[in-house]
């Protein structure tokens, strides 16, 4: 499966359809959208309890993430659709010929550059999530599609952010 | 009125989880499809060399909220029982700047980190890591931070409600922008080195 040729993307438009159709039908379905950061807040609140449970039950964020059956359905659901994900992915890419271990980066820089990048950025990225309230899945697909203002300008603000970072990061990638 | 399915007792929490695994498979194959396993093409849209996470979102975001508009005018589907993300201003507003450069750095938002690392690229797969720290972090800050996240609330709010007009006005108006964005992003493609494909 390393060997084929990879095949070519899908039309962007094409791609976005399919996926407002998945958006969608998770409305349709079960009253909610989509949703990343909220799975693995849950997993992060998981281990801290796992570690240290007194610590966060002390934690009124952690506390809420802990679930309360109320709220512990949903909670569980996000962590289920995001194994989902990865298993979509993968079948996306094998059944495309594209599965390939490497490290996507520009030509200026070295992997292990990239790879420091990836996980500041990741860790950066994460934090914001919390802040906002949600991801680019989760906020802005989600609160997009339901026009939430506060989802519009969170992700005016990502273009903003990143456009205002490229110029800084460009060796990493052009 | 018979959707929500779930809120209308088509199904209870067990086969939920089956939903969930089903539309899950659905968001990962579309993310990976569209390209988005691949923090090159991603990055480009940021260096106007290829505009493809524009063109998805806005096609994504175009399709979902036509589709939950004309559902509930023709009665099918109760737009009410639609969890409605409530609206901080201050903090998405830095909330999504903040996201932004941790996505032109580390390449990812957190669902294409998800189809990148189960696609074997190893910098999506690290940028997963890094999230639960940034989200840990956070965690354990919160107390600090919580009158900081919870300032500015404005509770369940939409862009009809702030524009003072219809919803279905809202709906075409945004339909309107999203295709002179698509030409505006082809363009501005021109001008650049071409779209990133894999490998």
């Amino acid at each position: 499966m390393t060997s084929r040729t990879p095949r070519p993307y899908w039309n962007p438009y094409f791609a976005g359809f399919a996926l407002g159709l998945v958006l969608l039908s998770a409305f349709v379905s079960m009253g909610r959208g989509l949703g990343i950061s909220g799975a693995v807040t849950t997993t992060v609140v998981a281990g801290v309890a796992a570690v240290a449970p007194a610590h966060a039950e002390a934690n009124p964020y952690a506390a809420a993430y802990l679930g309360d059956g109320r709220t512990g359905l949903f909670k569980d659901w996000l962590v289920i659709e995001v194994l989902g994900v990865l298993a979509g992915g993968l079948l996306s890419a094998v059944l495309a010929g594209r599965f390939r271990w490497k490290v996507e980066k520009g030509p200026r820089i070295s992997a292990r550059g990239r790879l420091m990048a990836a996980f500041g950025g990741g860790a950066v990225m994460g934090f914001a999530t919390r802040v906002a309230r949600g991801c680019t899945s989760g906020q802005a697909l989600t609160g997009g599609a339901m026009l939430s203002v506060g989802s519009w300008v969170f992700m005016l603000a990502i273009f903003a952010g990143a456009y205002a970072t490229a110029y800084f990061v460009r060796r990493e990638w052009t | 009125m018979n959707a929500p399915l779930y809120q209308y007792g088509a199904f209870g929490p067990g086969a939920s989880l089956i939903v969930a695994v089903a539309i899950g498979l659905g968001f990962g194959f579309c993310l990976e499809r569209a390209g988005f396993g691949n923090a090159r093409k991603l990055a480009a849209q940021f260096y106007l060399n290829d505009l493809t996470v524009f063109k998805v979102m806005f096609t994504a975001i175009v399709t979902a909220m036509t589709g939950l508009y004309l559902l509930s005018r023709i009665g099918v589907l109760d737009l009410s029982l639609i969890y409605h993300l409530p609206t901080y201003l201050v903090p998405q507003l830095l909330g999504g700047l903040l996201f932004g450069v941790g996505f032109v750095v580390g390449g990812y938002c957190p669902g294409t980190s998800c189809v990148a690392a189960s696609s074997g690229k190893i910098d999506g797969l690290v940028v997963i890591p890094g999230m639960m720290a940034g989200i840990w972090i956070f965690v354990e800050l919160y107390p600090r931070l919580e009158g900081f996240v919870n300032m500015t609330p404005m509770g369940d709010f939409d862009l009809a409600q702030l524009a003072g007009v219809p919803y279905g006005a809202m709906v075409l108006l945004i339909g309107g922008v999203a295709l002179a964005g698509f030409w505006m992003a082809n363009r501005i493609e021109r001008g650049g080195s071409g779209a990133v494909g894999p490998e």
